[in-house]
């Protein structure tokens, strides 16, 4: 390698040579991420498939059984039950945290006084996420003195007993994530302020109401950044584990069991490897059919001409 | 006098939705802040308080030593000790990796690298969950598992979102620059070293943010890889907290309240990055 080059001679290099010395440097820069793909990425994703093909604890036996596990899922009582915990979370909450989210930003880019104030404590509880708020929420959840059900009493209604209950185990999961859609409230303010003022004047002049600006002019144009927000969010969605495991580890009776769950407790509490990395598998391909689909229906309703 | 007359009636209805405007955006404030005093309450309240019937609002005095509470039961101090740690590791490892690698595919042409770039993005959407049994078995191999190194290792190896978010900064950097440095005989790491890296401050400062709360907040790992008590990081032994001290709510509080008050603090001390960093990766994505 040249290193210790005068610049002139450098200069007087022919293109070739430039653009060589560029691509060692560019190759030998990525290279933590190369390296890291392929131990970390790439090598684990072959790997988990290869284990999902013998049944083995790494221990005791190992034994090349093909795509029995796969078989296996299918016929599993509780992996119906967690695909469908999961999937009830996943197109609730989605939907129901982006309408939040929105409603939230779209009121605070009203020319709103303090702004700064209300959109810190709209995000706030999105930068706590994880043990504690889990902890926190199962608190508020608490059937006798807990917030929910003594602000619920207070209005006469005896409320459910939440995350102790098979019916609103769920719901109180999902109820918890929505208090984190500060995150996206974020991005949705951010994008409000990238739409021009011209295109609301002027649909003003044309004689349009606040509510048909809204509809025409503001959705359309924040639609690449609501769809990047629920790509992401559905992938987070389906990976959904630390509030199940510390708010109701999965119960009662796998009301609250997700597939993430599911898997964690056949890997590292059942050591049945090749099963939980079978599952793992069918979760990450069920994801990537919705991430496709998301991204195929993005031509049919996301506006991506700028204006 | 009737367009007066108008102007005035349209004042009044723009007046009344202002004020409604401020009532629901209140009202919500009020819902969204709502859990965070419902903590502080149980946490200072009297412990005679907390379990009586109707709930009460407010604390008849406030005890500030059930702060010191957690403390005693369990080896607290170390366990934020070991967050810190392991966060402080890991934002350098990840402002260090990311910002080479981001720097070469937003300014190096090399063969394949919009290929890569994809596969970089690829690999943003990839569940986490798919690699995870695999890499617990090679860390057993390696005989790490008990160690903090798989907490802290992977994030040496450029976390791809970060290496899209300082690619797309980098990218708002005018190409002049490269050009006047390559006229001065800087090489490509010269470039990245003294005209980018300087420049790039306040993306590196996102990233060191999300990094921290991200590590901070971690879960699923430290609970698979940390087995020594005396290892946990905040995270993990709260969820210890919950198993011994069921009937201790206000000690529970109290130990939730600190895990989650660097984060906060940081927040505030940083909100602007916080805001970037999330415009720079969702509004341009």
């Amino acid at each position: 390698m040249a290193t210790a080059v005068h610049p002139l001679t450098w200069l007087s290099r022919r293109p070739m040579r430039q653009s060589t010395r560029e691509a060692i440097y560019g190759y030998a820069l990525m290279s933590p991420w190369i390296i890291g793909f392929l131990i970390f990425t790439i090598g684990p994703m072959i790997a988990s498939f290869v284990i999902s093909l013998f049944s083995t604890d790494f221990l005791t036996k190992t034994e090349y059984i093909g795509l029995h596990w796969y078989s296996a899922a299918i016929n599993d009582k509780l992996v119906h039950k967690a695909l469908i915990n999961t999937a009830v979370y996943s197109f609730v909450m989605v939907p129901l945290s982006t309408v939040i989210a929105l409603m939230i930003a779209v009121l605070l880019n009203q020319g709103i006084k303090g702004q700064s104030i209300w959109r810190t404590i709209y995000y706030l509880p999105s930068v706590v996420s994880g043990v504690a708020v889990s902890l926190l929420w199962r608190w508020l959840y608490q059937p006798d003195v807990g917030l929910f059900n003594s602000l619920l009493l207070k209005i006469g209604i005896q409320g459910p007993r939440w995350i102790y209950s098979e019916e609103w185990a769920m719901a109180s999961i999902i109820l918890m994530a929505c208090w984190g859609s500060g995150a996206a409230m974020l991005v949705f303010l951010a994008g409000l302020r990238g739409i021009p003022t011209q295109l609301y004047e002027a649909a003003k002049i044309d004689g349009a109401d606040s509510i048909t600006q809204f509809f025409a002019i503001t959705i359309p144009l924040l639609t690449p950044t609501i769809f990047f927000n629920v790509v992401m969010n559905i992938i987070g969605s389906w990976q959904v584990f630390t509030q199940a495991y510390v708010m109701t580890q999965g119960g009662p009776n796998n009301a609250t069991l997700t597939m993430v769950l599911y898997i964690y407790r056949k890997a590292f509490e059942g050591f049945v490897f090749g099963y939980a990395s079978a599952l793992a598998w069918l979760l990450f391909l069920l994801i990537l059919i919705f991430v496709v689909l998301a991204l195929r229906s993005a031509s049919t309703w996301v506006h991506y001409e700028r204006v | 006098m009737v367009r007066l007359h108008r102007l005035r009636g349209s004042n009044l209805i723009e007046a009344i939705y202002r004020f409604l405007l401020y009532v629901v955006v209140i009202t919500g404030a009020v819902i969204f802040g709502i859990p965070f005093y419902w903590m502080i309450r149980t946490a200072v309240m009297p412990a005679w308080q907390v379990y009586i019937f109707p709930p009460q609002w407010i604390p008849a005095e406030i005890h500030l030593e059930t702060f010191r509470e957690p403390f005693k039961v369990f080896p607290f101090a170390l366990w934020f000790q070991n967050s810190a740690m392991i966060a402080t590791f890991n934002v350098l490892g990840a402002a260090i990796s990311c910002s080479m690698v981001a720097f070469s595919f937003a300014r190096l042409r090399t063969p394949f690298r919009d290929t890569l770039f994809t596969i970089v993005l690829a690999t943003m959407i990839l569940p986490e969950h798919v690699r995870l049994i695999p890499t617990y078995l090679l860390y057993v191999k390696l005989g790490w598992v008990g160690t903090f190194l798989p907490l802290l290792v992977p994030n040496w190896f450029a976390p791809a979102f970060f290496v899209f978010l300082l690619r797309q900064f980098f990218m708002t950097i005018p190409k002049e620059m490269d050009d006047a440095a390559y006229i001065d005989g800087c090489s490509p790491l010269g470039l990245f070293w003294r005209i980018h890296l300087p420049l790039s401050g306040p993306a590196l400062g996102v990233v060191a943010i999300f990094m921290f709360t991200g590590t901070w907040n971690d879960f699923l790992a430290p609970l698979i890889y940390l087995s020594k008590i005396k290892m946990y990081t905040v995270a993990l032994g709260l969820r210890l907290f919950q198993g011994q001290m069921t009937t201790n709510m206000r000690a529970l509080m109290a130990a939730s309240l600190l895990a989650v008050l660097p984060t906060i603090l940081i927040f505030f001390v940083a909100q602007r990055y916080f805001v970037q960093g999330i415009v720079i990766s969702g509004v341009k994505g």
